[in-house]
């Protein structure tokens, strides 16, 4: 289709090859920075994990080795409190934009106000967090973090589920209804049950990304560098750790730091190439 | 509802229902069967779900407001422009916990000169890649790019920052700044007054780097939703490769174009973690773009968690207010800019 024109002028000829040219150029120029810093990343982080990193829990200044198995922990119960607030809003927000709001003006709304949601700035939920649960506690608190998590997880896993739903063809649920199943069984046993790869890979990519949200957790979790998993107290988070240690003066903790980054894109790397794997040669891809 | 919905048999007696107009019995076994309770209920409750995401976003403002309300009685509008002049040291100053002094200013100016840099840099190149990957790109490359691109654009913002701090703040300083400073010192933007390597020049590097993918996946989102017959158009008029990108495509996607720009905009004015560890955290305004400033995102983060008084609480609150609002009015723009071209045209469209 574009092999079949002729080039009329020197002039066009000449700007067509700049414009590639540039084009080309430009990619180059993009891509290498972001391969040599995403190599200089994996590389760095490599040559300092070990072994304490994962079981030992900070030691204090001076001291050479510890590691950030509180971090981790910490990481963990956060992300437990989010997905108890952002997983059933989230799903339940995306069963309504696919499954009832369908082509209403309320649906446009919704997905309209979860895009916005979706940009605006993580430190500004961590304000939220700190003035709906910190103040009224009178502390900081894993609950506070949570929640500020939590909050950021909705429109995400609301927005992938409900794309993960609309991927399910009509067939499947007219076969359901047609069988005298009540709409509620067929959404959750059938429509729901049939996108759940999906749906559980999109939950999947929003604790990635939540995984590594430093911002809102600066003062609702604030950090610990003792072990603690009590829900009413400061807890660990590994972002809020590598903050601390980078940060910091010690060639130590800085070898920690990177370990901890490495951590964090070893985990998006996992998160991002479940979704593309789900949703391109699909499990999905079965049932249509 | 886009699919009909289709008639449910109530209990055993619904096949025996005529077909055209469903019997009294069957109307009143449907209303107060068991399905009929169960899913009104679900629908409201999954609508209940989705109508907690305007429930969240009503939550931010109201608390937001109502914290910061203590800043706002004393300042009013004022707190967004106002300068303090030193009684001692005669020397302007903007922020002041200590003393009370409590201006936006200087963060304003920094998140705006530091998201602006970063655009103007990451702009052209972005949408650079987008046409490359649209329209030129072999296909066995297309797929490796786009997954790269995702995958930059998950990576968590402290990542990028440890990557800055360490390793473009000693690259800067080295290398690049001296260069800046020689070349470009005569127009008062570049001035050798800053040893650190870090300042607006580094955010805004870090900055665009971190909103390219954003800003050139969109790009491309938008370009590939321009039919095929557009470009095939223009082809057969004789157009060059070249032209049938600028005249069938970029034209039409600008819209859209320009909504990528906006939100990769948003994101920048909101980015927190990797602008505070290298923009220099010092709350003043230097003409030079190789001085220390700080950002509104960078002030809340750096001070919040050890806010001296109420006040200086009340005044950070009042910032993250600001930026919500500002960050809320650009994402929903951009938004809409995108929507507009790429609303019912088909993602695949070649």
């Amino acid at each position: 289709m574009r092999t079949g024109y002729k080039l009329r002028t020197r002039f066009r000829a000449l700007a067509d090859h700049t414009a590639t040219a540039v084009a080309v150029l430009s990619t180059l120029l993009v891509v290498t920075p972001l391969v040599v810093i995403f190599g200089y990343l994996i590389f760095r982080g490599f040559s300092s994990l070990n072994l304490a990193f994962f079981t030992k829990v900070p030691v204090p200044v001076g001291e050479t080795g510890g590691g950030m198995a509180n971090a981790i922990v910490g990481s963990a119960v956060l992300l437990g409190l989010a997905s108890v607030i952002g997983v059933p809003l989230g799903i339940g927000g995306g069963i309504y934009l696919a499954e009832f709001g369908r082509g209403t003006k309320m649906a446009y709304a919704i997905r309209f106000t979860a895009d916005v949601l979706n940009g605006v700035p993580s430190i500004v939920m961590g304000l939220a967090a700190f003035s709906l649960v910190v103040l009224p506690q009178g502390h900081f608190s894993a609950v506070a973090g949570g929640v500020a998590l939590g909050i950021m997880m909705v429109p995400t896993i609301c927005r992938t589920t409900e794309e993960m739903l609309l991927m399910v063809p009509h067939a499947v649920r007219e076969a359901a209804l047609g069988l005298g199943v009540p709409n509620w069984r067929s959404v959750l046993s059938i429509t729901v049950k049939t996108a759940s790869p999906g749906i559980i890979t999109g939950c999947m990519l929003a604790f990635a990304r939540v995984a590594g949200e430093t911002a809102p957790l600066l003062f609702t979790a604030l950090g610990n560098q003792f072990w603690s998993t009590n829900l009413n107290e400061p807890i660990a988070a590994l972002p809020l750790q590598i903050y601390v240690y980078a940060l910091s003066p010690y060639d130590d903790w800085h070898r920690l730091a990177w370990a901890g980054a490495l951590v964090l894109i070893v985990l998006i790397v996992f998160a991002v190439s479940l979704v593309r794997y789900v949703t391109s040669r699909g499990v999905l891809k079965g049932t249509s | 509802m886009s699919q009909p919905e289709p008639s449910r048999p109530a209990g055993k007696n619904g096949s025996d229902a005529s077909k055209d107009s469903p019997s009294a019995v069957r109307k009143f076994l449907l209303s107060r069967g068991n399905s009929a309770v169960a899913d009104r209920s679900f629908q409201y409750l999954m609508s209940l779900c989705a109508f907690s995401i305007f429930g969240i976003v009503v939550l931010i403002f109201v608390e937001l407001i109502g914290r910061s309300q203590m800043a706002w009685n004393e300042f009013h509008f004022r707190f967004f422009y106002k300068t303090f002049v030193d009684t001692t040291t005669h020397t302007v100053q903007f922020w002041d916990p200590v003393n009370s002094h409590f201006s936006a200013l200087p963060f304003i100016y920094g998140t705006l000169v530091s998201s602006f840099l970063a655009l103007a840099l990451a702009v052209p190149l972005a949408i650079g890649v987008a046409v490359f990957l649209t329209e030129m790109c072999p296909g066995l490359l297309r797929g490796p790019l786009a997954f790269l691109t995702e995958l930059l654009a998950a990576i968590p913002s402290i990542v990028y920052g440890l990557w800055a701090m360490y390793v473009l703040v000693p690259l800067l300083r080295e290398h690049v700044n001296p260069f800046l400073v020689a070349s470009l010192g005569w127009t008062g933007l570049f001035n050798d007054d800053n040893p650190t390597g870090l300042g607006f020049v580094a955010a805004a590097i870090i900055l665009a780097i971190m909103i390219l993918p954003i800003i050139s996946s969109l790009t491309r989102e938008v370009m590939t939703a321009v039919p095929h017959s557009q470009r095939e158009a223009v082809l057969a008029l004789g157009a060059t490769r070249w032209e049938m990108i600028r005249m069938g495509v970029l034209r039409n996607a600008r819209i859209g174009i320009v909504g990528a720009i906006i939100l990769g905009l948003g994101r920048a004015l909101g980015e927190t973690m990797a602008v505070t560890m290298v923009i220099g955290n010092s709350p003043e305004i230097h003409r030079s773009l190789l001085s220390n400033g700080s950002s509104m995102a960078a002030v809340i983060a750096n001070e919040f968690a050890e806010a001296t008084s109420d006040m200086h609480r009340s005044a950070l609150i009042e910032i993250g207010l600001a930026l919500f609002i500002v960050t809320v009015i650009v994402n929903a723009m951009a938004r809409l800019l995108v929507w507009a071209v790429t609303r019912g045209a088909p993602a695949d469209a070649h």
